[in-house]
């Protein structure tokens, strides 16, 4: 019985994972491509869920997880081409400053526009409840919520592996000097990065929402969470940051199993554990320009 | 090209605008109060809701006169953590020159000010904590306290579980926030279902910083409780609320904590359970209606329970000062401790007990109206009637003294 329910936790945790992926992978990206730590990244999270439900005030909670996320990567296009951009080249110091400043601005921004006070979201009704699966305790939401990333994840996968757009950025990782003297311009490349990104993060903003509560702080709860996973995947490989977030979803499982208190500190523990043994991460790339 | 004459006009008249209100301001000698409340955090959403609260108080005093012929002059400010919250109101009162201090949610910035207030000699007017520790082992001479006690929201929670059968031979799961709040609910908690016959067969903490309760959630499921109780502050109760709505687990579920604010934050369909409460917009008494109405019409919304605290605690100042004709810290508190009544807007009238200095007055606890009852997005909460009942004194749902001792 012991066996079962710590098994329970292990497949919970692999759902949960899904989700931390959802954020991470587009943090990932952006610092394996253009060598900046995104700290606005949450920012554009809380967009997301502020944005789709205020969208689906008036358009209902669908036309909100998908309208919003393009929103945000719209404006995710501003942000590269006005301010991320003056930084690749840069002082990493520049655009940690930069970009942590802007996360306290939208935080800030979105407590005068929406005030501090919490926001309510309902997820469909027929989205509630639970399914049984076998002996399996699954919420029926976090099912689709764990589709959505599938889904997500294949894409990109394909984009960065079967395309020329992603042979040109997985060159843009390792030797962005050799891509600029055959004559590719990054910065286009790097644009569409960011947008994917960000609009990611606005998605998983948007689907979490239902969840857990929308307030002016939730994107800073959020970064830390997503740093952890970048770090433990490593950098510049698309499947460390899936295995990472699946790790962490798992080990905190089976922590808040055992040591229910320890849970939202075991993913520091094991951050430590795997940069002791593997300095890169644990499917991370040597990159020259990070070395 | 702008002559030089033009400059100092325009530079003459942005000092004179800049210096005006000083000039007013000394000429009535207002009253300046000290108010530190969380702005930011966790807590920041409740502490918007104070701000509010206070600040119609003191236009309400003013324009009615002031206190003694002189205007309230309200200073609000984040207190942003426990340590931050001491330096504050140690420079408030050192350069702003307060009066006294008011104000506070978070138990932990609540017992770093009441260090600075009995320090310096001055009164604390202690609003919004509610752990049992800052009116039993660490209290002072020179802090009031406003918001009702853990033991009292146990009460108030537990009594309307106890009437619905579900302490007495039930197994109980709980779920606690990991910091002093937390601890203290707890505490009180597992004495209530000890008292009352209930068992409690698990009693797990989790961090203040967990959004995601799922694997929680499985270890409820694996427990098969008859009834979870929730100890946890804060935005922990809505994201646990939500996510216990997501998951659709059958066992009734309960908690001894829960602001407005955060049950507004739920979202329609998500609430569910037994919950206590210090007051609530649809309080169906005079005061509560009028001051309800006010509030509307000034910002829009209803006020949550921090706006009503907040309200009412500046105009018990208001009412000390009156009665007192000064603002000298040891009169006030010579008032304070003869047990004097103040208006709450409840039914009943309020005073601080002279022993631990903690307002005595009446609780309530409440439910989730059924579907399709709701007249608008506030307006989902199904409250009882007061505790305790008319024909009992306020005092018994408080900790008695030898629960909760306090040597001033």
């Amino acid at each position: 019985m012991q066996l079962f329910f710590l098994l329970e936790q292990v497949v919970n945790g692999l759902v949960l994972g899904g989700y931390y992926l959802l954020i991470a992978l587009g943090l990932s990206l952006i610092f394996s491509v253009g060598g900046v730590v995104n700290l606005a990244h949450g920012a554009f999270y809380a967009l997301g869920a502020y944005a789709s439900l205020e969208i689906a005030r008036h358009l209902g909670f669908g036309a909100g997880a998908i309208l919003s996320p393009i929103a945000v990567a719209l404006l995710g296009i501003l942000f590269e081409r006005f301010i991320l951009r003056r930084f690749y080249t840069a002082d990493p110091i520049l655009s940690l400053l930069v970009t942590f400043g802007l996360a306290l601005v939208a935080e800030q921004a979105i407590r005068m526009i929406w005030g501090a006070a919490p926001l309510p979201a309902s997820m469909p009704a027929s989205f509630k409840g639970n399914v049984v699966l076998g002996d399996f305790l699954f919420s029926r939401y976090r099912l689709f919520l764990l589709a959505v990333v599938a889904a997500i994840l294949a894409g990109i996968w394909l984009l960065l592996h079967k395309t020329s757009f992603g042979r040109v950025v997985r060159a843009g990782i390792q030797r962005p000097d050799m891509v600029a003297a055959l004559g590719i311009r990054l910065q286009p490349y790097m644009t569409t990065i960011v947008m994917l990104g960000v609009g990611m993060a606005a998605l998983g903003g948007a689907l979490f929402a239902p969840i857990a509560m929308v307030h002016p702080a939730m994107g800073a709860e959020i970064i830390t969470v997503a740093f952890v996973v970048v770090v433990i995947g490593g950098l510049g490989s698309f499947w460390g940051v899936v295995l990472a977030a699946m790790l962490v979803g798992v080990v905190r499982g089976i922590t808040i199993h055992f040591v229910p208190a320890a849970g939202e500190a075991s993913m520091y523990v094991l951050m430590f554990l795997v940069l002791m043994f593997r300095p890169r991460g644990l499917l991370g790339e040597r990159i020259e320009k990070f070395e | 090209m702008t002559n030089r004459r033009d400059i100092l006009k325009a530079g003459a008249a942005g000092a004179a605008a800049l210096g005006l209100p000083a000039i007013v301001r000394a000429q009535s000698s207002a009253i300046k109060i000290g108010h530190l409340t969380p702005l930011t955090g966790f807590l920041g959403a409740l502490g918007e809701y104070a701000v509010m609260g206070i600040k119609m108080a003191a236009e309400e005093i003013n324009a009615a006169g002031g206190v003694m012929g002189r205007q309230l002059d309200v200073i609000s400010e984040d207190s942003v953590n426990p340590a931050t919250a001491s330096t504050k109101a140690q420079r408030m009162l050192e350069q702003d020159k307060v009066e006294f201090l008011m104000g506070e949610i978070n138990s932990a910035s609540a017992q770093t000010i009441m260090q600075v207030a009995a320090r310096n000699k001055k009164l604390f007017l202690q609003i919004g904590a509610r752990s049992d520790v800052l009116r039993g082992k660490n209290c002072n001479r020179y802090t009031f306290h406003v918001d009702i006690p853990v033991t009292v929201m146990v009460n108030a929670a537990g009594q309307a579980l106890a009437r619905q059968g579900l302490i007495k031979g039930k197994r109980v799961f709980c779920l606690t926030s990991d910091y002093l709040f937390g601890h203290d609910l707890a505490k009180a908690a597992k004495n209530f279902i000890a008292a009352n016959g209930g068992t409690v067969i698990g009693d797990e903490l989790t961090a203040t910083d967990t959004t995601d309760f799922s694997p929680f959630l499985l270890k409820i499921r694996q427990a098969k409780p008859d009834l979870v109780a929730t100890n946890l502050g804060g935005n922990q109760v809505t994201n646990f609320v939500k996510q216990y709505s997501e998951f659709g687990l059958p066992y009734p579920v309960a908690g001894f904590n829960l602001n407005t604010a955060d049950a507004w934050a739920a979202g329609e369909g998500n609430l569910a359970g037994i919950w206590p409460t210090v007051w609530h917009h649809e309080l169906d008494t005079p005061g509560s209606k009028a001051f309800v109405a006010a509030f509307r019409k000034k910002y829009g919304k209803p006020p949550e329970n921090h706006a009503w605290i907040e309200y009412v605690s500046l105009k018990i100042m208001a009412q000390a000062m009156n009665a007192t004709k000064s603002t000298d810290t040891d009169k006030l508190i010579a008032y304070f401790e003869s047990q004097a009544e103040f208006d709450l807007l409840k039914g009943r009238k309020g005073y601080f007990r002279s022993w631990d200095h903690q307002l005595v007055q009446e609780a309530y606890s409440f439910t989730v109206k059924p579907k399709g009852r709701a007249k608008d997005k506030w307006d989902f909460l199904l409250f009882s009637a007061a505790v305790p009942a008319p024909n009992q004194p306020l005092e018994i749902i408080n900790p008695a003294k030898d629960q909760n001792a306090c040597n001033m």
